[in-house]
């Protein structure tokens, strides 16, 4: 486990970061492009606290994964509307560019991947999920290790970065409805599944697992059963 | 300088019963490191370990037949949600801390699957930590720790160590998971002690 150093590298700061883009993934989800001076860099897969306040001086703050690896001073979030939320509709809906949030990180030091990390990366994100999953996927280089992603989602329409997606490491497991061509009959994530599309526990893969808690449950518990060392099995529940 | 984020109009009333920061959930979220581990009750234990090598132990049947208590709490999570008036049954540390001889002034809690989680020794004495496993009348489930964890409702929830499987006291103090990993050492949600520097 990690030493004093590495939580100072990790240390975190309070930050402005101003709206500079945005990009719709679904009808319920958007992708927030942001300009952070001072910005420390990050690692795939951490997350930072996005905190809103309001007028009257009312704040409310939420965690979020940042969804694409260290770019100097910017950084993306991918949000998931939760009806009734306080926060995520201001941000899937409200916020618009030139606008201003501060942003509190980079956070966490577990649920990452790090280029020197030897060994395979099984991904598996279900939902908005695959917000982390995605900035580890674009971190790997040519030199990296096998990495496979299986992205679980309902329908064609709630994939996120649907044109980033296109590649033989990636499978879709559409959950209710299929696009034409694909064999698959719809549903939940399963055993099979992940003999088919996912790695062997035999090739000792560090997997990756995010999404609704149900889902990580589900699937942490999947892995396990299929021979997985759980000390290889990291995941990040976004709650719901 | 506060940052101002236009047309955000915060709506939630912040409730007194909550720490700053929380809000209000009423059902019970789970968050872990990693998978939920398979613990029975039947493969159970609890080990103290004093500073001095010194070890005392309780299997399932040994905690069943301590007195037990049914404390009715409110708990805060480092994510931002609290509960509030969650009733629990377990163990006071008290009664199993009571024979234990020791100088420490601190705990590292040790877990089934491998987490650790640092305490002052003073936070778990005087009625405020519990080895819980009852929720709400019910068995504690697995995923949220069951069959035993440590319940210590006055700090950040990652405190009250799921699966809990030890106590280690020590003369000093040694971080434990998410403390090596940048979140604060001592964390109670009243002061906000969310990460290192808060
Ligand atoms: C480490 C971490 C990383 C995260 N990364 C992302 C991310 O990349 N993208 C993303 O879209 N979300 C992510 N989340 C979830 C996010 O932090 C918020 O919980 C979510 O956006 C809902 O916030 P809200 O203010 O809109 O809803 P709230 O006002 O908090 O709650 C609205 C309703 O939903 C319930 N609720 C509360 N929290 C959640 C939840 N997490 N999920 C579902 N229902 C909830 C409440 O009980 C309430 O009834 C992450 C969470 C964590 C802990």
């Amino acid at each position: 486990m990690a030493g004093t150093a590495l939580r100072r590298r990790l240390g975190h700061r309070r930050l402005t970061a101003r709206l500079v883009e945005t990009r719709d993934e679904t009808a319920t989800a958007r992708t927030l492009r942001f300009a952070v001076p001072g910005w420390p860099g990050h690692l795939a897969g951490q997350h930072a606290d996005v905190r809103l306040t309001a007028e009257d001086g009312y704040t409310a703050q939420r965690s979020y994964s940042l969804s694409a690896p260290a770019d100097g001073e910017f950084v993306e979030l991918t949000v998931q509307l939760v009806p009734d939320g306080e926060v995520s509709p201001y941000l899937v809906r409200d916020i618009e560019v030139g606008d201003e949030v501060e942003l509190l990180g980079p956070l966490g030091g577990w649920f990452v991947w790090r280029p020197e990390q030897p060994g395979p990366v099984l991904l598996i994100g279900g939902g908005s999920g695959i917000a982390p999953l995605r900035a580890m996927l674009r971190a790997r280089s040519a030199a990296s290790p096998p990495f496979r992603l299986l992205y679980s989602v309902r329908t064609p329409s709630d994939v996120y970065f649907a044109g980033e997606l296109d590649s033989p490491d990636v499978t879709l497991l559409y959950t209710r409805e299929a696009p034409d061509g694909v064999e698959r009959t719809p549903h939940r994530i399963d055993a099979a599944d992940l003999t088919a599309y996912g790695l062997p526990a035999a090739e000792e893969p560090t997997c990756y697992v995010c999404g609704p808690t149900s889902f990580v449950e589900t699937v942490t518990g999947l892995l396990i059963d299929a021979g997985h060392d759980p000390a290889r099995v990291r995941a990040e529940r976004f709650g719901g | 300088m506060a940052v101002f984020s236009r047309a955000f109009h915060g709506r939630r009333e912040q409730d007194p019963a909550l720490p700053p920061g929380q809000y209000l959930t009423e059902d019970f979220p789970v968050l872990s490191a990693g998978p939920t581990p398979p613990v029975s009750a039947d493969d159970w234990s609890f080990t103290v370990t004093a500073e001095s090598g010194e070890r005392h132990a309780w299997t399932w049947a040994e905690l069943m037949a301590l007195p037990a208590e049914e404390p009715t709490v409110d708990i805060h999570c480092v994510t931002r949600w609290s509960k509030l008036g969650t009733t629990w049954r377990g163990v006071s540390l008290d009664v199993l801390l009571e024979d234990v001889d020791t100088a420490a002034d601190y705990v590292l809690a040790h877990s089934h699957g491998g987490y650790t989680t640092n305490l002052p020794l003073e936070d778990v004495l005087d009625g405020k930590a519990w080895l819980a496993f009852e929720f709400e009348g019910e068995p504690l489930e697995p995923v949220h720790g069951g069959p035993v964890r440590l319940l210590v409702p006055h700090l950040y929830f990652w405190k009250s160590a799921k699966w809990i499987s030890g106590l280690q006291l020590m003369l000093d103090d040694q971080p434990g998971f998410w403390e090596e990993l940048g979140y604060h050492n001592y964390g109670d949600p009243w002061r906000e002690q969310r990460y290192d520097g808060d």
